[in-house]
């Protein structure tokens, strides 16, 4: 397959970026996405020019590194997948593929398809953990846990913190990010310990950072690689809601 | 140089409770004047950084992620070990040690293993404290399942997200404690040298990766949690990023490098399909108990799976192995899938692959019974390949998984530098020759829980805080040679990439120092490494400069190192003429083919020490004596 | 947001509901309106509090936007949304027009300064004749047709914003979601219809009002 690619490249932060046209000579349809940019970066090297630079780690889909807007969609077309997940059988011959980085003011480019996401670090520093210092905490069965709950949490847990959500929310908002992690705790009886605490927190995190608001749109649910459900945020406005009602033990 | 391991006396289950009693403490109210510094941020350096922190330390933390969140502890699948005995099917620690020094092929040290069995129970006790979802039973209490061919159940599991799971309850831990400013953190921060003043490990040296600034940080102590070297095959199921660097470096230092000949391999991997392949998923071993693995008789036969009828068809495990079938261990089932493919037989693009075939499960259990077993590793497969396992074959293959061997640790996990601690899968510990599932989790955790944070004190307690700053001039020194490397790198300006010789160097040690080795592969590895690492420094090309986000040259740091390392993990491997656990030797086998150990000559932990580049380094013996269980050979007939 | 304009919702609701009433005939409506008027100063305190809810709505609205704009300084050059909906993504434009419509709707018949002509009529009993203000307002087609209108950003407003608001409050879950998703759908056509469906009899003539008849 040949390919024609408009890869956004920016020198570094501070400098101005602009769309570049590149051609994907011999692409295989079994290539990951990334691999894909992993031969036209070999090709670049080749004739002299900088190789694209894309954050990457594990390429099995749950670091969560791969951050990239493929043709308008958070990690591309197609459902649950990360960038590193889609194959190149999904595109046609002489297809043009735009590729740009996320966008959002708290995710300021690096290089290239790179951004800096440490504003998800911040807002999990903010209050998304239970506060258990490592010993004295009672035996694992002394805390029995419905299944529908653990379940339920870890459908929230399964966050592997890519920002896609945010990438796609029409507003850039944080929203789905901090509601999996406001529920997955949440939800456990020895995270409802802090859970007051923790969703403001979290929520005034988020807002320092930059984040845009929720208005229901849904996209971030679309784009999620994990597939989190948007009602996680529903259910973060309830235990905001309840927060800011009754802060104090009730 | 001897190496003492620091075993404590006594009983093998008193050992490690004698052991906290006897070692030293650091007064609450000092413990803030000491830093310890921590490179990686997986179950061992997340875990540790906490634990350290909590504990009143001032650490600094680094990993070469853009979060703290990503290292690759993150992909584990399947599970975690614990002597719970929950499931009261007659499970003990005692059992459990037994496994794990008997899964290793009796390479490990005895005590290390029965610790962090006695261990195992307080992690998995402290990860559901941290809200690890861990799967539950409808009583509300937690599940547990049998995992690679361990008789009891004793694994601990979040969904197929275990690793990711633990992964995110000690980075919350870390970030509570970033929060409280007890932890500074570096991301995108890549170790480029060990400092050792004194004899003893000072600091580190770190390349900022957005800047390309080299610093130097300085601290009472080092701990090393940077992971294995299973990429020096280049096709592995680590994440791209991971490096020999860090520990590397080290070793160049004179930390000993133990057992780096110990690396495992996975039998059930998606294939290559081509020469961009970047890296290798994993899929779970379960698969084989209803998957039938087979090629076909004839070689470089093209027809279609479902063409090829039964007669002509070559069901080589169970032919082989007539009673354990495709439920071979491991290594044995690697090693035959390689040979058929070898012989020309192998399917799929390139030839390396054999079938896993469900048709005849599908027809005994019925097509959703399999489903329901295997939906989502089916689903898997047939995103990566875009073929469907209901109606063809899997194809699969084996692929570097994890490595055993590691820098050179006593029972206190500290290394021979005094100073320097190396945890998780960076140090050889405790899975001697060969890992068992759900084993890795464990040990990361309890190396970061629940050991560093005692052994390290005992350490500190007899060191004065902040006796050297970055000014030192072993600090220069170090500065001077990694920009000079750097300088080396960018200024070369030959015509090959560093992906080009890192593929040159995975195919050469996956086919000469792979899954079997030979004495005459081995040589031949030995013999061919210098040539290529010489045109490396050669003709290598990266462009760009180093005061900027440059991967190339990020790559081509941690290729050079692997250069050197291969051929330090051929030394190991050609010195060590027995088989045991990953480390299969084709001379020396049983009649049946498998690996056949030499107990007389081989029964130590073999420490290299960095001696010269390019020469031979020198190696150290540290025997192992098994004082309470009997040594005996596999057999999977 | 949600609950400023859930207060409007509910406004909405009732406001048609007692439009609904000119089909029973200029008696019954006007003695509605008349109702109404006595309320006396309960009138005030809600006009007052949907007032103070419109500009709490319209202000947070001006907020949300200029945030949201400012989180995405750079925009994509592709952006392709999968799932959201032409309403969810124009509650700012339906937002403006209902606005104006609201003003305008206010002057016509609150203020009764845009059309005198037919504001200032009253009935046998001395009442103010809303019956035939409303359907001789009607009869001009460009009011009809801009009522009308005027209806369907609120139609779309609304589709979006009912369960939009529950989601807001985090009253709902992923059961009650596609039900409250669709629910606030139907309700946002209906509405839709209930209203323009006023304007629209008194223009086809299904309304009429004859000057002087006595009932």
């Amino acid at each position: 397959m040949k390919l024609k690619l408009r890869i956004w490249r920016q020198k570094n932060a501070q400098s101005q970026g602009r769309f570049e046209t590149y051609t994907a000579e011999n692409v295989n349809p079994h290539m990951s996405f990334l691999e894909m940019l992993d031969v036209v970066n070999e090709d670049l090297l080749g004739k002299g020019i900088d190789p694209i630079a894309f954050d990457h780690d594990c390429r099995e889909g749950i670091c969560g590194a791969c951050s990239l807007m493929i043709n308008g969609e958070a990690h591309g077309p197609g459902r649950g997948v990360t960038a590193c997940q889609l194959h190149m059988r999904v595109f046609k011959e002489g297809d043009e593929i735009t590729v740009e980085p996320w966008r959002a003011r708290p995710f300021p480019v690096v290089r290239d398809l790179v951004v800096d996401r440490s504003s998800f670090d911040r807002i999990i520093q903010a209050g998304g953990y239970i506060s258990a210092s490592t010993g004295g905490v009672p035996d694992a069965n002394a805390i029995p846990i419905g299944k529908p709950f653990a379940d339920k949490a870890m459908d929230a847990a399964a966050c592997i913190g890519c920002g896609a959500c945010v990438a796609a929310c029409p507003n850039a908002s944080a929203m789905l990010f901090v509601a999996a992690k406001v529920s997955h705790l949440a939800l456990l009886p020895q995270g409802r310990i802090e859970a007051k605490p923790r969703v403001s927190a979290m929520i005034q995190s988020m807002d320092n950072e930059g984040f845009g608001n929720c208005t229901n749109h849904f996209e971030c649910e679309a784009a999620c690689p994990k597939e989190i459900n948007a009602d996680f945020i529903a259910r973060m406005n309830r235990e905001y809601l309840q927060t800011k009602i009754c802060p104090e033990v009730s | 140089m001897k190496l003492d391991a620091r075993i404590p006396d006594g009983p093998l289950a008193e050992k490690w409770d004698r052991r906290r009693n006897e070692l030293k403490l650091v007064n609450p109210a000092n413990k803030r004047k000491y830093k310890i510094i921590v490179v990686g941020t997986g179950l061992a350096g997340a875990s540790a950084s906490a634990s350290l922190a909590e504990l009143g330390y001032q650490v600094d933390t680094f990993c070469y992620q853009d979060s703290a969140r990503r290292a690759h502890s993150i992909a584990a699948q399947g599970g975690i070990n614990a002597a719970k005995n929950y499931p009261n099917d007659g499970d003990s620690i005692y059992r459990l040690f037994y496994d794990t020094i008997k899964g290793g092929d009796f390479r490990a040290r005895e005590a290390n293993v029965y610790r962090l069995a006695q261990i195992s129970n307080t992690i998995i006790d402290q990860c559901v404290a941290q809200g690890v979802p861990f799967a539950r039973e409808y009583s509300g209490y937690l599940a547990n399942r049998s995992f690679g061919g361990a008789q009891v159940s004793r694994t601990f599991y979040a969904r197929g997200q275990t690793g990711q799971q633990l992964l995110l309850g000690a980075y919350q831990a870390l970030m509570r404690q970033v929060h409280a400013k007890k932890i500074n953190l570096y991301t995108r921060s890549e170790m480029l040298d060990l400092v050792v003043i004194a004899g003893e490990a000072k600091g580190i040296l770190i390349r900022d990766l957005i800047t390309g600034k080299i610093t130097s940080h300085a601290a009472d102590a080092v701990v090393l949690a940077t992971g294995g070297y299973a990429n020096v095959y280049y096709l592995s199921t680590n994440a791209k990023g991971c490096n020999v660097t860090a520990t590397f470096r080290a070793y160049r230092k004179g930390a000993l490098f133990a057992n780096p000949c110990y690396t495992q391999i996975h039998p059930t991997c998606i294939p290559v399909s081509g020469d961009y392949q970047s890296k290798l998923t994993l899929m779970s071993e379960s698969l084989r108990n209803d998957g039938r693995i087979w090629v076909p008789k004839q070689k470089a036969d093209k027809r279609a799976p479902q063409d090829i009828p039964e007669a002509e068809r070559d069901y080589f495990l169970e032919r082989k192995y007539p009673s354990f079938g495709n439920l071979a261990p491991r290594d044995i089932a690697s090693r035959s899938a390689k040979e058929v493919c070898d012989d020309g037989r192998g399917v799929g693009e390139g030839g390396f692959g054999v079938y896993l075939d469900f048709a005849d499960a599908a027809k005994r259990l019925g097509k959703p019974a399999i489903a329901e077993r295997y939906g989502n590793l089916f689903h898997m497969y047939e995103k990566i390949t875009g073929e469907n396992p209901y109606a063809r074959p899997m194809r699969i293959y084996p692929a570097p998984h994890y490595t055993m061997g590691g820098l050179w640790v006593d029972y206190h996990l500290m290394s021979n530098i005094p100073g320097l601690f190396v945890i998780g899968e960076a140090n050889f510990s405790d899975h001697g020759a060969n890992r068992l599932g759900a084993s890795a989790l464990m040990q990361g955790l309890a190396d970061g829980y629940f050991i560093l944070p005692y052994t390290l004190g005992d350490y500190l307690a007899q060191t004065k805080p902040g006796l050297y700053k970055t000014g030192h001039e072993e600090f220069k020194k170090s500065e001077t040679a990694v920009s000079s490397q750097t300088r080396r790198f960018i200024e070369m300006r030959g015509k090959r990439t560093v992906d080009d010789f890192h593929r040159e160097l995975g195919k050469l040690m996956w086919d000469l120092c792979g899954m079997s080795r030979s004495d005459k592969s081995l040589r031949e590895a030995l013999q061919r490494l210098p040539k290529i690492r010489e045109e490396f420094y050669r003709n290598l090309k990266v462009l760009g400069t180093g005061e900027e986000l440059n991967q190339s040259l990020e790559k081509a740091g941690r290729v050079a190192d692997f250069f050197d390392f291969a051929e330090l993990l051929c030394h190991d491997a050609l010195h060590r003429s027995e088989s045991c656990g990953g480390h299969f030797r084709i001379e020396s086998q049983t009649p049946d083919g498998e690996a056949q150990r030499d107990d007389k000559q081989f029964s130590y932990v073999a420490a290299w020490q960095h001696t010269q580049p390019g020469q031979m380094p020198l190696l150290h013996k540290e025997p192992l004596t098994f004082e309470n269980i009997k040594l005996v050979q596999r057999s999977y007939k | 947001m949600a609950v400023t304009g859930l207060m409007m919702f509910g406004f909405i609701l009732g406001h048609l509901a007692g439009n609904l009433l000119i089909y029973a005939g200029p008696d019954t409506f006007n003695a509605y309106a008349k109702k109404l008027q006595s309320l006396g100063e309960f009138l005030w305190v809600a006009r007052c509090i949907l007032l103070t809810a419109l500009l709490f709505h319209v202000l947070s609205a001006i907020q949300l936007t200029f945030e949201n704009r400012k989180a995405r300084p750079i925009g994509y050059r592709r952006y392709d949304p999968e799932v959201t909906t032409y309403a969810a993504r124009t509650m700012m434009l339906s937002g403006i027009i209902l606005t104006a419509f609201i003003v305008y709707h206010l002057l016509h018949f609150t203020f009764r300064l845009t059309h005198p002509e037919v504001s200032n009529l009253h009935d046998a009993r001395g009442n103010h004749h809303v019956y035939a203000m409303v359907v001789q307002s009607f009869r001009q087609w460009p009011v009809a047709v801009a009522y009308i209108a005027a209806m369907v950003p609120l139609c779309l407003h609304l589709s979006h914003g009912i369960s939009s608001a529950f989601q807001s409050l985090g009253l709902q879950n992923n059961r009650l979601l596609p039900v409250f998703k669709n629910a606030a759908r139907g309700i946002a056509l209906l509405i839709f219809v209930g209203y323009a469906s006023i304007p629209a009899a008194c223009l086809s003539g299904l309304i009429q009002y004859t000057a002087g008849r006595t009932p």
